[in-house]
C-alpha cells in the first residue's frame, strides 16, 4: 500500500480485508488489528522486563501470569516490582500515548492542520496550570497522594475548554476553527505565563514542579492506569466513531456541511472528548510533548490520511512510541531517570525534521 | 414544487450580498443563475443550500429548510461548490464516497451495496473511474473539480446546485457536465440550479433562468425571456448581444 492508499491491481478481496482495504469499511480488517495489538503488547512486555533490574522475557511473562491467576510468585521481590511498579507505569505510558497519539490525529483532520495536536486547543496547558498549583499549594486528598494534582488537572482542562469554547462562540458564532485556534494559542500563552507566575513564588517546591512540567511516569498505579481506560474506552471510542465525519472535515468544513453533517455538533463532540483525554493524560503523565504530534504524521505517512486507519493506528502507535520512550527514560542514564517529555521532544524533534528532508527531498527527485 | 424561496436575505455584515430574492423550482427544471461579479449568484446557492444563515424561507418539497436535519437537508440538496481546497491525500474513492454519508444508516449498519454501485456509477459518469485509487492531491484543478462532481452524483440528492461548476474544466468536460446536468433534471423528482457565467451555457442547458445584478433579481422564468437584450444590457452595463455576434463569428 502507498501513501496515497494504492492497491497493487490483483490483490486478493480476502487480503485486501486483512489489509483493511475494504471498500466498504475503508476501515482495519480483523488481522490488521491483531497485529498491532500482538506489537503493542510485546512493546509492553519488554519495557516491563528491562530496567534497573532486568528479567528475562518468559519470567516476565510468567509472573504477570501468575498475579493475574491470582498465584503466589516464585521469586518475590521480581513480582513485587513487576507487578507492582513496573507494570502500572507501562500501562500508564501506553494508555497515555495512545491517548495523546488519538488527539492529534483527531485534532489534525478536525482543523486541517498537520501541526495541531491535543495542546492545540489550550486544555492541555490548562491541564498543567491546575496541576501546578496543586503542587504549589499542597493541594491533597487525605489517602490519595496523587489524587489532588490529578483531580486539578482534570478541572482545570474542562474549564478551560469551557472558557476557550465560550470565546470562541462569543467571538465567532459560526464557531469557525480559525477562532477556536487563536483562542486556544491565546489563552495555552495565558496559562503558560501564570505556571511561570507561580513557578516563580513557589520556593523550595519550584524543582518537583519543574521536574513534573517536563513530564514524568514514575509512581502511576492502577487507578491512574483504570481512569486511562475509561476515559480511552468513552472518549477514544467516541472519536474513533467519528472518523467518517473527520474524513469530511479533513477533506473540507464547507464540504463536510454540505454532505449533511451536523458540522457544530461533532465538532463539540470532537472538542470534548480531546480536552478530556488530554487532561487526564496530563494529570497523570505530566506535560508530555510531540507524540500527539508526530505519531499522526508518521502513521499517516503508511495508511494514508483515512480516519478510519489513521485514529486506530495512530493510538496503537501512540502507545508503543510512549512505552519505549518511558524505558528509556528510566534507563537511558539509571539510575538517574530522566523526564519522559524531555525523551518524546529530543526523538520528536529530530523525526519531525528527519521526515521534512524526505518529504523535501521526495519532491525535488 | 421542489423548491421555494421567499424574500432571501443575505448579509455579510452591513453588506446584503442577497436582497429580498425569491424563486420557484419546479421538478424537471434546469435553472440556471446569471449575472456579473457580485450580483450575489453564489451568496444565493449558499442561502439556499442552508450553508450560510439568511432572512427568510426557505421550502425543500414543502419543508422549511431551516427545520430539516442536516442529514435531511442533504438527501435533498447536493452542492458543488467553487473551490475545492483539499490539505490531505485522500484517494478519488475516498472523496466520492463520503458523498453517500446523508444515506448512511448507522455506525454498524453494515454493506451498503446500492450506495456502492452509485459511486461506482458517479466516478463513471464523470471520467473518474481510473483515477479512483489515486490521490486527490496529485490531480489538476479540473480532474479535482470532476471527483467533486462525483461526490455530489453519489449523494444523489433531489436538487442539484452547482456554483459556478465549468470553471476549471477543459471543454470535453464542460460538455459532460452539462449533459449530465440536464439528464440529472429530467429524472423523475430532480432539478438542477446552476450558477453559470457563459450566457451560450445557460441558453444551451438551462429550461429556466434568473438574473441577478447587485444582489436583487433583475429577471427570472422562461430562459428565452430572461435573456433579453434589455435585461442582458442592464444587468452587465455593456451590449451584450453585440458582444455575443462578435464571439460567434465564423473563425475557422
Amino acid at each position: 500500500m502507498t501513501p496515497s492508499g494504492e492497491v497493487p491491481s490483483g490483490t486478493s478481496p480476502a487480503l485486501l480485508l486483512l489489509m483493511g482495504k475494504d471498500r466498504r469499511s475503508e476501515g482495519y480488517g480483523l488481522a490488521a488489528w491483531l497485529v498491532m495489538g500482538a506489537v503493542v503488547i510485546a512493546i509492553a512486555l519488554l519495557c516491563i522486563s528491562l530496567g534497573s533490574v532486568s528479567l528475562p522475557l518468559k519470567v516476565t511473562w510468567q509472573t504477570l501470569w501468575d498475579a493475574i491467576l491470582g498465584r503466589e510468585a516464585a521469586d518475590g521481590v521480581a513480582a513485587s516490582i513487576l507487578v507492582h511498579v513496573r507494570t502500572p507505569r507501562v500501562l500508564a505510558a501506553g494508555l497515555s500515548g495512545a491517548a495523546l497519539a488519538l488527539c492529534g490525529a483527531s485534532m489534525q483532520g478536525l482543523l486541517r492542520n498537520p501541526l495541531a495536536d491535543g495542546s492545540t486547543l489550550g486544555v492541555s496547558s490548562g491541564a498543567s496550570l491546575g496541576a501546578v498549583l496543586a503542587l504549589a499549594f499542597g493541594f491533597q486528598l487525605p489517602g490519595l497522594p496523587y489524587a489532588g494534582t490529578m483531580l486539578m488537572a482534570i478541572a482545570f482542562a474542562f474549564l478551560s475548554m469551557l472558557l476557550i469554547l465560550a470565546l470562541a462562540y462569543a467571538f465567532d458564532r459560526s464557531f469557525s476553527t480559525h477562532t477556536i485556534i487563536l483562542v486556544g494559542v491565546i489563552f495555552s500563552m495565558f496559562a503558560g505565563s501564570l505556571i511561570t507566575l507561580v513557578m516563580a513564588f513557589s520556593g523550595e517546591k519550584l524543582r518537583s514542579i519543574a521536574f513534573w512540567t517536563m513530564g514524568s511516569l514514575a509512581g502511576s498505579d492502577y487507578t491512574q492506569g483504570l481512569l486511562l481506560t475509561l476515559t480511552l474506552m468513552a472518549c477514544g471510542g467516541l472519536l474513533v466513531l467519528r472518523a467518517g465525519e473527520l474524513n469530511a472535515f479533513a477533506i473540507g468544513e464547507e464540504n463536510a456541511h454540505h454532505i449533511g453533517i451536523d458540522v457544530r455538533s461533532v465538532k463539540l463532540q470532537v472538542l470534548i472528548s480531546v480536552s478530556a483525554l488530554i487532561g487526564v493524560a496530563v494529570s497523570i503523565g505530566g506535560t508530555i510533548g510531540f507524540v500527539g504530534l508526530i505519531i499522526p504524521h508518521m502513521v499517516r505517512l503508511l495508511t494514508g490520511p483515512n480516519h478510519r486507519r489513521l485514529l486506530p493506528a495512530s493510538a496503537f502507535a501512540g502507545a508503543g512510541f510512549l512505552m519505549l520512550c518511558d524505558l528509556l527514560a528510566r534507563t537511558l542514564l539509571s539510575p538517574v531517570e530522566l523526564p519522559i517529555g524531555v525523551v518524546t521532544s529530543i526523538i520528536g524533534a529530530i523525526t519531525f525534521v528527519a521526515i521534512i528532508f524526505r518529504r523535501r527531498g521526495r519532491r525535488a527527485a | 414544487m421542489m423548491l421555494e424561496a421567499r424574500r432571501i436575505t443575505l448579509s455579510y455584515g452591513p453588506h446584503e450580498a442577497v436582497k429580498d430574492v425569491s424563486l420557484h423550482l419546479e421538478e424537471g427544471q434546469c435553472l440556471m443563475v446569471i449575472g456579473p461579479n457580485g450580483a450575489g449568484k453564489s451568496s444565493l446557492i449558499a442561502a439556499l443550500s442552508g450553508s450560510k444563515p439568511y432572512a427568510g424561507t426557505v421550502l425543500l418539497n414543502g419543508q422549511d429548510s431551516k427545520a430539516l436535519s442536516p442529514r435531511g437537508r442533504a438527501r435533498l440538496v447536493g452542492v458543488l461548490s467553487q473551490r475545492q481546497a483539499v490539505h490531505y491525500a485522500f484517494t478519488v474513492e475516498e472523496v466520492v464516497r463520503l458523498g453517500r454519508y446523508p444515506h448512511r444508516k448507522g455506525w454498524f449498519s453494515g454493506a451498503d451495496p446500492a450506495g456502492e454501485a452509485m459511486v461506482d456509477r458517479a466516478l463513471a459518469w464523470t471520467g473518474m473511474g481510473e483515477m479512483r485509487s489515486r490521490s486527490i492531491l496529485s490531480l489538476s484543478g479540473g480532474e479535482r473539480q470532476r471527483a467533486f462532481l462525483a461526490q455530489v452524483l453519489a449523494q444523489d440528492p433531489a436538487i442539484l446546485m452547482l456554483d459556478e461548476p465549468a470553471d476549471s474544466l477543459d471543454l470535453k468536460y464542460q460538455k459532460t457536465l452539462f449533459e449530465l446536468t440536464e439528464t440529472w433534471a429530467r429524472q423523475p423528482g430532480k432539478a438542477v440550479i446552476s450558477v453559470v457565467h457563459d450566457l451560450s451555457i445557460a441558453r444551451r442547458y438551462g429550461s429556466h433562468a434568473m438574473l441577478m445584478h447587485h444582489g436583487k433579481c433583475v429577471a427570472q422564468g422562461e430562459k428565452a425571456v430572461v435573456l433579453k437584450a434589455d435585461n442582458l444590457n442592464t444587468a452587465y452595463g455593456m451590449d451584450v448581444y453585440a458582444w455575443m455576434r462578435d464571439l460567434s463569428r465564423p473563425w475557422i
